[in-house]
């Protein structure tokens, strides 16, 4: 009898003790740092899964021109609003400059019609947002692997930080300006590339002019708009918030692969 | 007068035998699977909170057609709440759409009560879904290694040639509706109907959500880019996700009415300690 009644009661037990969690309890367990730590393990498991599962040199589908979206929906930031980035946008960006610097051997700076002369790349691939949405969209630039190759990278180079003309959160330390870092694999992946153009016209503010960065094997977070400065690191967590990018510091994931 | 010895138990019903239905590997992944799917059910939600739309192929965004939308919009006052599935449009205030948050009428795609966490928070609502789809997918893996090893695949789920006949599954459907469970003899085995159900879950509805799940990955697409032809685009394999979670859903709904009509306490216990009892036929 005993022992029915103690299995009894460990189950009621058990579902009660699921019920508190349930009700009570779900928001200060969910958001948890302790919790999150161990669930935030998952991100490293992912990546490595992925890492090991699919070939460094493997390609985004890319789609045909009948595959486009009527429209393509503009997210984030659609229009910064720093003086500089507005006097730059209505002169059609002639003075603006994109830096190359950090762990380079050749420091560089290039204006828009610089990149248009380099070698540049036509994919027609899908942003997939974080969100759950996708849009496919024609873009063409130059592959980010060209530049960093003629830069040269020092040793002990790790990552790309893009650092955006974007504030996407306004506040007084600067925190809110949007960056994002990638590794030297998805830098030197052929379709990764510093986009000018979107569907045959110059990229549009709100797509992010005059360049962006288009990362096809992650969401769409990681494809930073309003490119000012790629700066390579070999770390990045002494930068911000130390998760190597807006959205990672408030809580997503660094690798954006699922 | 007889004597007080004479006097003897009160009748008994036919005596009960206890068997060992479940191996601590099945009885294990079950309450874990129960765990996770709780989890991944409750996450996903917060993660279709944030896009309460589904689309049909490749791509769709705010702008596209979509085949599903849980909408709100504000009448005077008030926030109705919407549901939309095709071209037919529900009023689901109260639940989905628009739902009370502190009391307050808020628009929001599934209620508060129903996502981890309860507010919108999408950065968390993928950790927790992620941490518990890997957990999830080994203890998934553990499960058919085990099944497939130890012989409770081909012992237990594996239905016969008898199980199959058009004839005992009608009649283990009319048994069934009539609530007229298996007794003795025939309860140490699944039926036929548990056994279809299973394989309907374990081989169809798992795969596919597993499979849907890892096409909406950007990096798996460019890996196996087969995910998307055999989902039809990546927004196909979100409604499929979605569709086929549900269908989990109501599966569990089945499979705990069914287990609290046929002997709750019975076939609890044969989860948790694997002991079933079984009453034991008398024979003529």
């Amino acid at each position: 009898m005993s022992r029915i009644l103690s299995r009894r009661r460990f189950l009621i037990g058990s579902a009660a003790g699921l019920g508190a969690i349930g009700l009570t309890g779900c928001d200060d367990v969910a958001s948890n740092p302790h919790v999150q730590k161990v669930l935030a393990m998952a991100e490293k498991l992912t990546m490595g899964s992925q890492r090991l599962l699919v070939s460094k040199q493997a390609l985004a589908r890319e789609f045909t021109e009948a595959e486009i979206s009527p429209s393509f929906h503009p997210n984030g930031s659609t229009q910064p609003n720093s003086p500089d980035y507005v006097r730059m946008s209505e002169t059609g960006f002639v003075d603006w400059r994109l830096k190359i610097d950090g762990m380079v051997n050749q420091p560089m700076e290039l204006s828009l019609a610089d990149l248009k002369e380099l070698p540049s790349r036509t994919q027609i691939t899908r942003h997939d947002c974080v969100e759950g949405w996708s849009a496919i969209g024609k873009w063409q630039g130059v592959p980010l692997g060209l530049l960093l190759q003629s830069a040269g990278l020092k040793p002990g180079a790790r990552y790309a930080v893009f650092h955006c003309a974007d504030e996407l959160e306004q506040t007084l330390d600067g925190s809110g300006v949007y960056y994002e870092s990638i590794d030297l694999v998805d830098a030197f992946h052929p379709q990764s590339i510093l986009a000018y153009s979107l569907n045959g016209k110059n990229l549009e503010v709100e797509h992010g002019a005059p360049l962006r960065l288009r990362v096809e094997r992650h969401l769409g977070y990681k494809h930073a708009k309003y490119l000012m400065r790629i700066e390579i690191r070999d770390r990045f967590d002494d930068l911000w918030g130390g998760k190597g990018g807006f959205w990672e510091d408030r809580g997503y994931e660094w690798y954006a692969g699922i | 007068m007889a004597s007080i010895e004479d006097i003897g138990v009160a009748p008994s019903g036919p005596a009960k035998i206890s068997i060992r239905r479940h191996s601590l590997v099945t009885r294990l992944t079950h309450w874990i699977n129960v765990l996770c799917l709780t989890l991944l059910l409750m996450s996903g939600m917060q993660i279709f909170n944030a896009h309460p739309q589904l689309h049909w192929g490749q791509y769709g965004a705010v702008e596209d057609p979509s085949w599903f939308e849980i909408a709100s919009r504000e009448d005077g006052d008030s926030i109705i709440g919407t549901t939309r599935i095709g071209s037919l449009t529900m009023t689901t205030t109260g639940l989905l759409g628009a739902s009370r948050v502190d009391g307050e009428m808020t628009s929001r795609a599934f209620p508060a009560w129903a996502t981890i966490p309860s507010f919108q928070d999408l950065a968390t609502g993928r950790r927790w879904h992620f941490f518990f789809a890997w957990l999830f997918v080994i203890n998934g893996l553990l499960y058919v290694l085990y099944g497939l090893i130890g012989g409770h695949f081909r012992r237990d789920l594996a239905p016969t040639a008898h199980d199959v006949a058009p004839r005992n599954v009608w009649q283990e459907i009319k048994d069934h509706a009539r609530l007229r469970f298996p007794k003795g003899e025939k309860a140490r085995r699944y039926n036929a109907l548990q056994k279809l159900t299973y394989i309907l879950v374990l081989f169809v509805l798992l795969p596919l959500m597993i499979g849907s799940g890892l096409t909406m990955s950007p990096a798996m697409d460019a890996g196996y880019p087969f995910l998307l032809d055999i989902f039809g685009g990546r927004q196909s394999a979100r409604g499929i996700h979605f569709i086929v979670a549900w269908s989990l859903v109501l599966f569990v709904v089945v499979h705990v009415v069914m287990v609290i009509l046929s002997g709750f306490w019975n076939n609890m216990r044969s989860m948790v300690t694997g002991r079933y009892a079984i009453s034991e036929e008398t024979k003529p």
